[in-house]
């Protein structure tokens, strides 16, 4: 019985063990020390957490379940998700737990301050559970360019979980983190939403603040929610939203009625609301089980009453090439401070003089991977005299092009609707030597950061038992709009399966690791 | 476009301050040429006419009050310096040969 109430905890919504927190019929501590029992269990297998913060955890669970049992008005003040446990993207730094952002560089480095948004969960006291694995600097789509091992894929342990933030991703399809927090800056939130089942949403920029998140391309990164149900989403994007002087990128007002969205979209009743098909996001390139999800899915808005409209974005053909010069450009100046003098990493050189150049030159060579030197050296290259108007200035020019084609889409249509990604999760591995295969993973979620605007991906079924993603865009600023569209389309298509998905993913079985070939 | 040579390769390297060793500048000549074929269609539609967009969201002028804020101690700062002096970051030569 004892193992069957722990099996239901974990298994909960964050706003289902919300309720249950509030009702009394559950301690917070019980429900902390369900989640570290899951990771202990599973972790070794998925390798989702760098780091388990089981202390903390618990002792504000303790604090929670304290302030309601005296009950009054402290106990009234609490936060709606006061004592849910949540894990954090180690990109986003904290004090008390090591930051790493998964690169050598950061090893055993300590955050002497918080992040914005961590300072919002720790004043509404949601226990952090640890600090979750990603691509080195968040770089990649497969969380296999980590400098501390690959995490795998709850639904087959031989795939990737998506990239860069699969360890959130994977340590909330595996029910060991009803809530955790990601960055997408050309799909790190939605694309391992997409391969793992689970639900995540890159807000409009600034709607979040990404002061303390470790910065990777200033002008297209954003903070954003990872979670199992669109509800859950909405509850933690209200938490971690709005202004923040710290921030001079956040936007100066609160992106309001996202729970009241969820909550509307819900009933399934769409009528009225006008669903953009973009022509360019999909068909070829897309795999056909993908493209069959999201036909199904099309049918079910249009019985829910919503209106299929097709509209066309002529430029996003252009938009992979412009992230892949804006991105690295941006990264090649952000990663600058990483040098050996102030903190982080410092390898001296072997031989020859001792130079502060060649101390960085030496610290770079050991702190960074591959692929953090790939887009180091391509942003170098964007950005050097000569070649900075055709490619960098071009890339801008692009990036105007793909904002009119959204804005003339969003006269037609009021959500845009896409495959999250055009492929389920591909092996660990396959895409090893090939830096541009991974890259196309991203087709459809890139042009949301280029453009500023709201995304979100829900689970739209499976193709090879693997899960399917399906992505709704809204206009900046109209994060509701998403929340109502993706609530929606979870409930029909819930309806129609009469499960939800993530509940039919395997038990997670450490014997089916294929070998290293 | 053009395609980038192990020379240019060097020395962006160089500008980046990475040390990189043979082996890792042939492998990367060859990604980073198919990378640069697959992005230079940018230019393709880049016209003179179209403005620049380096922000997707525009916000100008975020100021704030000139006034003090919350700042890190000394020793915060330096908790986490691969090498110190006193109140200083600890560094080997600035330039070369002295």
């Amino acid at each position: 019985m004892v193992n069957n109430s722990v099996s239901d905890l974990i298994r909960l919504s964050a706003t289902a063990l919300a309720a249950k927190l509030r009702a009394g019929e559950v301690t917070s501590v019980a429900a902390v020390q369900a989640h570290l029992d899951r990771i202990a269990e599973v972790d070794g297998a998925l390798n989702a957490f760098l780091h388990v913060n089981a202390e903390e955890a618990l002792a504000v669970a303790a604090e929670v379940d304290a302030i309601r049992a005296a009950g009054g008005a402290e106990a009234e003040a609490l936060h709606p998700l006061a004592g849910v446990p949540i894990a954090i993207k180690d990109l986003i730094v904290t004090k008390g737990q090591p930051t790493t952002a998964a690169s050598k560089m950061l090893e055993g480095w300590m955050s002497p301050y918080d992040a914005t948004v961590i300072e919002k969960i720790r004043a509404a006291k949601l226990p952090m559970l640890g600090k979750t694995n990603l691509d080195e600097f968040a770089m990649g789509s497969s969380t296999e360019h980590s400098a501390y091992g690959v995490t795998r894929n709850p639904w087959n342990l031989n795939r990737i979980p998506g990239g860069s933030g699969g360890g959130s991703a994977a340590a909330v399809a595996s029910f060991e983190a009803p809530l955790a927090l990601g960055t997408d800056t050309g799909g790190s939130i939605r694309q391992p939403g997409a391969v793992t089942g689970t639900v995540g949403v890159k807000p409009t920029y600034g709607g979040v603040s990404r002061y303390g998140a470790i910065a990777m391309a200033s002008s297209l990164d954003q903070i954003g929610p990872v979670s199992r149900t669109v509800l859950d989403s909405a509850y933690l994007q209200e938490l971690i939203g709005g202004h923040d002087p710290k921030d001079s990128t956040s936007l100066p007002k609160t992106l309001e009625g996202l729970v009241a969205a969820a909550e509307a979209g819900a009933t399934g009743d769409l009528k009225g609301l006008r669903v953009g098909v973009v022509k360019e996001l999909q068909g070829e390139g897309y795999q056909a089980g993908v493209q069959a999800r999201f036909e199904e899915s099309l049918e079910l808005l249009k019985g829910a009453g919503a209106q299929i409209v097709e509209v066309s974005c002529p430029n996003l053909k252009y938009a992979l090439g412009a992230y892949y010069l804006i991105m690295p450009s941006e990264v090649s100046s952000n990663l600058a401070k990483f040098d050996g003098v102030r903190f982080g990493k410092r390898v001296l050189p072997e031989s020859g003089p001792m130079t502060i150049e060649r101390v960085m030159g030496s610290t770079r060579a050991a702190g960074f991977g591959d692929e953090v030197k790939r887009r180091i050296i391509l942003g170098t290259y964007a950005l050097s005299a000569g070649y900075y108007d055709a490619y960098y200035g071009s890339a801008q020019k692009v990036r105007t092009l793909i904002q009119r084609d959204f804005a003339a889409a969003f006269e037609q249509a009021d959500v845009l609707v896409s495959p999250t990604a055009p492929t389920v999760a591909f092996e660990l591995g396959e895409n090893d030597n090939d830096p541009l295969a991974m890259y196309l993973n991203d087709v459809a979620t890139i042009p949301a950061n280029l453009a500023g605007i709201p995304g979100i991906t829900v689970p739209g079924g499976l193709s090879e038992d693997l899960p399917v993603g399906i992505q709704f865009l809204a206009p900046a600023f109209e994060d509701a709009r998403v929340y109502r569209a993706g609530a929606a389309l979870e409930a029909l298509l819930e309806k129609s399966w009469g499960h939800t998905l993530i509940s039919q993913a395997p038990a997670i079985d450490s014997a089916s690791i294929a070998p290293k070939a | 476009m053009s395609a980038i040579s192990r020379e240019d390769l060097v020395h962006l390297a160089q500008l980046a301050h990475i040390e990189m060793s043979g082996a890792e500048l042939d492998k990367m000549t060859g990604e980073l040429g198919v990378i640069v074929d697959a992005i230079a269609s940018v230019s393709e539609v880049a016209s003179s006419d179209i403005p620049a967009t380096s922000h997707p969201i525009p916000l100008t002028n975020v100021l704030r009050e000139d006034v003090v804020g919350q700042t890190l101690s000394i020793d915060e700062v330096l908790l986490n310096a691969p090498d110190s002096d006193s109140d200083r970051f600890r560094v080997p030569a600035i330039l070369d040969g002295e």
